[in-house]
């Protein structure tokens, strides 16, 4: 079911993906047949229920897996084919990763967790060259998020939304195209959440950054341009509600 | 630069994987300390092997010896003349040294060698191991002063006795009197001396009983000066000889310091102490045999100029060194009609201590085999080299082996450790780290966790070794044990050797061990699917 489709050239799109995990000899199958696309500057969210397939299709977007059948094209060039090192460096560059458990690596504090995608990006001569340069664009965006009085605090230190507030200056460190965002506000209060939101929102408005969200909570998805929901591995219709056909 | 940074995290948090290379800490530690003893063990050895013997020697199958010493001089000198630095020849004979301490008399076999001290010098530092002699001096067949006033000391008082128990028991007043007949003695010794040998020899064997009378016997020495004089020629110490009995016989010896001394424990402190019988001064006798078919037994008595001491026991406790020309003269050495002295043995110097078996191989083509040896001091000390080598090859391997089971446990930490991590690689893939990223951080883990391992073992080792006889004598105070017993090691110390490229070689093979343990655990973190290692909290 495709639904944009008359966009000319989507800056991310899925074309008639399917994805199905191996569970022993069972194959347990996530989606079927999904067509989505994203255009630029758009913050769209995903929608559906726990185990609809809405985090795998994530993960397919962001090349953390690959699709058994289909395709993921980045502006119009089809990039879940690509070799593992070409992978990494789209990962690195294209996109920027916000995680419901926010994921920030607790050896390291705020500033360096904020840096680290600069740190894999670079060969640590370059990195040692840049690294003033690299330190004022942190702290600039630390700045944004709101933690600049933290810096140096490890994530243990932090609170839950002070942890997102920092996964995101992270995200948004290496100058990504479009955020994925996994389920950002799942694991704080409805006050945090809303900070948080308010935060993506204005990103998305001010930098004109594409975000994709992916939530179960309706309230927080309305708050995007758009909403996708699935269903049991298929795209259900806004509106509509349409049965899916669950092959066996 | 994630790599390094992380890796240096993980090794400020995660002290269990800094316990894991305790072992090897301690593997590296001791084999660093275990090839440092060995090590100084044999170079300690070779040190004083080469001081007493020589880096070559020649010798004759026949104890006979080699009349031409000057045309086989000559021979060694064309064939290997610009690797030598120094050359002496010498008589090395089987003999028995017989001591007397008390009422009995000592008797041990020893090898004889007779040196010519001046040009031994050339071949070995001799006068290093002498008790009495300063080391830069070369040594010579003079008494100290010290030795010459005890000598004169003792010889008087045995003369006495001789004169005493020749007078039948005399009264104390005569001590005086009988003091004058010695100095007569020594001004005209062809008057009085010959008297003292038959009342000597009566003298002992009636009065066995006194106790003594052992000293008597041994300090016949008038007796044999008379015999020497009128039996053999007489020319460098005749002179002297006749002025005073208390001069020093015409065979002077160097004995080895373990020949004449033993070790005992002092009950009231358990110190071990050596007593010493035999002092510079002193006399001895010496039994060999002559040259020539068939070998007569030979018997002279000869003064102890010095004692050597090594502190190799071997030695110390086998070799005698007597005078060259003395021994030869008493073995029947010297041709009576051309006056060719013979030789048994040639010990040569080298410039070059490596080139022993080059020089060896040479000198085997021109000299005939069915005549002459030719040995390194090595070949003579083999047995117990290679033995040390052994030994220290197989500690070698047990060691390594332990530093091979740190590497296991490194193995194991790691695994537990890239588990906990799973997610941490997650995240690292999801900012677009590569899976050779990953497996270097792990690597790079290992790798500072061997260095860190061994660069402790490293400086502990050398500390140890360093302050091995403080860390001996402390031990032997906590325990009140002797720990390092110099009775049983060649050597009073712990001698130690450190040889840089051995403990480089360690300490790399304990960080090859360290990457090596650290390759399993890191490719398999490697290999995480970002996803797998995302999902679970």
């Amino acid at each position: 079911m495709t639904e944009t489709i008359s966009m000319p050239q989507p800056q991310l799109a899925a074309v008639a993906v399917e994805k199905a995990y191996r569970k022993d000899k069972h194959k347990v199958p996530v989606l079927h047949g999904i067509d989505v696309e994203v255009n630029k500057g758009e913050f769209l969210s995903i929608v559906g229920q726990s185990g609809s397939g809405k985090s795998t299709l994530m993960h397919l977007f962001g090349l953390l897996d690959t699709p058994d059948v289909g395709e993921i094209y980045l502006e119009g060039q089809q990039i879940d084919d690509l070799p593992e090192h070409a992978r990494d460096q789209i990962r690195n560059h294209v996109f920027g990763f916000i995680f419901q458990f926010y994921h920030l690596l607790p050896e390291l504090n705020l500033l360096e967790n904020v840096l680290s995608p600069l740190m894999i990006r670079y060969s640590t001569w370059e990195y040692w060259k840049k690294r003033k340069q690299f330190k004022q664009d942190a702290l600039a965006i630390i700045d944004k998020v709101g933690l600049s009085h933290r810096i140096t605090h490890r994530p243990s230190e932090l609170s839950g939304g002070e942890m997102q507030r920092a996964a995101i200056a992270r995200a948004l460190i290496a100058k990504p195209q479009i955020l994925l965002a996994d389920e950002p506000t799942g694991n704080l209060d409805s006050n945090t959440g809303k900070e948080i939101m308010d935060l993506l929102i204005s990103l998305n408005e001010q930098e004109q950054l594409t975000i994709i969200m992916v939530t179960h909570d309706n309230l927080i998805a309305a708050q995007a341009h758009r909403t996708v929901r699935l269903r049991e591995g298929q795209i259900e219709v806004l509106g509509k509600s349409k049965s899916a056909s669950v092959p066996a | 630069m994630y790599k390094s940074l992380l890796c240096l995290r993980y090794l400020r948090t995660r002290y269990i994987a800094l316990a894991s290379i305790i072992s090897m800490t301690l593997g590296v530690a001791t084999m660093i300390v275990v090839n440092s003893v060995m090590d100084g063990f044999s170079t300690d050895m070779r040190d004083r092997l080469r001081g007493i013997l020589a880096d070559v020697i020649v010798e004759t199958n026949s104890l006979d010896g080699e009349p031409n010493t000057q045309d086989l001089k000559d021979r060694i000198q064309r064939a290997v003349g610009n690797d030598i630095e120094g050359m002496t020849a010498t008589v090395e004979i089987y003999a028995m040294l017989s001591v007397q301490y008390g009422s009995q008399w000592q008797s041990k076999p020893v090898t004889l060698i007779g040196i010519d001290p001046a040009t031994k010098a050339t071949v070995g530092p001799l006068s290093k191991y002498l008790v009495n002699t300063r080391e830069e001096s070369i040594p010579d067949w003079e008494l100290s002063p010290a030795a010459m006033a005890y000598r004169k000391e003792w010889t008087t008082r045995a003369q006495w006795m001789v004169d005493r128990w020749n007078h039948n028991p005399p009264p104390e007043e005569d001590v005086s009197q009988l003091e004058k007949p010695v100095k007569n003695s020594a001004e005209k010794p062809g008057a009085k001396e010959p008297l003292a040998p038959p009342k000597f020899d009566t003298g002992p064997a009636s009065d066995s009983p006194f106790d003594s009378k052992p000293q008597v016997a041994e300090k016949s020495e008038p007796l044999i000066n008379p015999f020497e004089n009128g039996g053999l020629n007489q020319k460098v110490f005749d002179k002297e000889e006749k002025r005073d009995p208390g001069s020093p016989l015409k065979g002077r010896v160097y004995i080895g310091y373990g020949l004449v001394s033993f070790p005992y424990e002092d009950h009231d402190t358990g110190e071990t102490k050596m007593f010493q019988i035999v002092k510079p001064g002193d006399d001895v006798k010496i039994s060999t045999v002559t040259a020539g078919r068939p070998p007569e037994p030979k018997h002279f008595n000869a003064t102890v100029v010095d004692l050597f001491k090594s502190e190799m026991s071997e030695h110390d406790s086998s070799l005698v060194f007597c005078n060259l020309e003395y021994l030869q003269e008493m073995r029947g050495m010297i041709d009576p009609e051309s006056d060719e002295k013979s030789i048994t043995s040639i010990q040569i110097k080298l410039k070059n201590p490596e080139d022993a078996a080059m020089v060896v191989s040479k000198l085997e083509e021109i000299l005939s085999a069915s005549k002459f040896r030719v040995r390194t001091w090595e070949d003579k000390q083999g047995p117990l080299l290679a033995a040390v080598e052994v030994e220290s090859a197989i500690l070698n391997v047990l060691l390594f082996l332990i530093i091979a089971v740190a590497g296991f446990g490194i193995l194991a930490i790691f695994f537990m450790i890239t588990l906990e991590k799973t997610r941490d690689i997650g995240i690292l893939k999801a900012l677009g780290a590569s899976s050779n990223g990953i497996m270097s951080i792990f690597l790079s883990y290992g790798l500072a966790l061997g260095l860190v391992g061994s660069g402790v073992g490293v400086v502990v080792g050398l500390l140890f070794v360093r302050y091995i006889n403080q860390i001996e004598k402390f031990i032997t105070f906590i325990t009140g044990r002797k720990v390092f017993d110099q009775r049983i090691y060649y050597f009073p110390e712990i001698a130690t050797h450190v040889e840089p490229m051995m403990v480089f070689w360690v300490a790399f093979g304990a960080m090859v061990i360290a990457v090596l343990a650290s390759i399993l655990p890191a490719r398999k973190a490697a290999r995480f699917h970002p996803v797998e290692s995302l999902r679970y909290e």
